[in-house]
């Protein structure tokens, strides 16, 4: 994870295409200028960036499923439950799986495991639209690159 | 067995916190409830699990985006209700 960078995966571990299921793996930074301010002296991962992150494995996801053809944009987070401190240098287990695909729109529920346990989840919903510009999807293909995203998934 | 404009009033009250008797047939989603296009999502969502169907949203949006359409042949509730129906028909078909 690169906290300042919003690269909050590191690796994608498996895209099932059929099962409609995601498994990333993330190791959280022992050192991050986010930590001077969550919190001084005692540093913890935000939980907003675990809800990001359970929204990127989704997106991945919801890309592959579209076969890169399609950009996912978080629209709203439902029922988001962090239930426990993720602390520096943890190891994450990233899942998600497609709860609905709509019209437009897409619904996953997401969660982020921590050495067996869930520490977070929630349900997701995002619109799915065509790339906006060429640009935005050359720049997300350099991403999956780097992070193991199955090249059989894209277009 | 309810009506499927029963059904959609439900979904829409209880979705987007409108009291249900304010809900007419003659409703625009839009310009009388005051439904935007996020709830819409949430609406979308329970109509297309309540009669197993996917409502193109993509299309009509498109539709009145290029003036082929207006958005009340989709959001006056009357209207919606019998697409739907139409969607229902064409599964079972």
């Amino acid at each position: 994870m690169r906290l300042e960078y919003f690269q909050l995966i590191d690796r994608i571990i498996e895209l099932d295409l059929d099962a409609r299921t995601v498994r990333a793996h993330a190791q959280v930074p022992q050192t991050s200028t986010i930590f001077e301010g969550h919190f001084p002296g005692y540093p913890l991962m935000p939980g907003v960036l675990l809800i990001e992150s359970m929204a990127q494995a989704s997106g991945w996801l919801i890309i592959g499923l579209t076969k890169f053809e399609r950009m996912p944009f978080l629209a709203s987070v439902r029922e988001a439950k962090l239930r426990t401190f993720v602390l520096p240098g943890q190891v994450l287990t990233l899942t998600a799986g497609i709860v609905h695909e709509g019209s437009g729109f897409t619904i996953t529920k997401a969660a982020v495991e921590a050495g067996g346990k869930t520490v977070a989840n929630s349900e997701i919903t995002f619109r799915v639209t065509p790339f906006p510009h060429p640009k935005f999807r050359a720049g997300m293909e350099q991403v999956a690159a780097a992070i193991n995203f199955p090249l059989t998934a894209r277009g | 067995m309810s009506s499927t404009f029963d059904t959609v009033a439900n979904i829409i009250a209880e979705t987007c916190d409108i009291p249900r008797d304010t809900i007419k047939p003659e409703s625009h989603a839009i310009n009388d409830l005051g439904i935007d296009s996020l709830d819409f999502l949430d609406i979308a969502f329970a109509i297309d699990k309540a009669f197993g169907i996917k409502l193109p949203l993509e299309q009509w949006t498109q539709e009145v985006n290029d003036g082929k359409a207006t958005t009340e042949q989709y959001f006056v509730l009357d209207n919606l209700c019998a697409r739907i129906d139409g969607l229902v028909a064409a599964k079972g078909a």
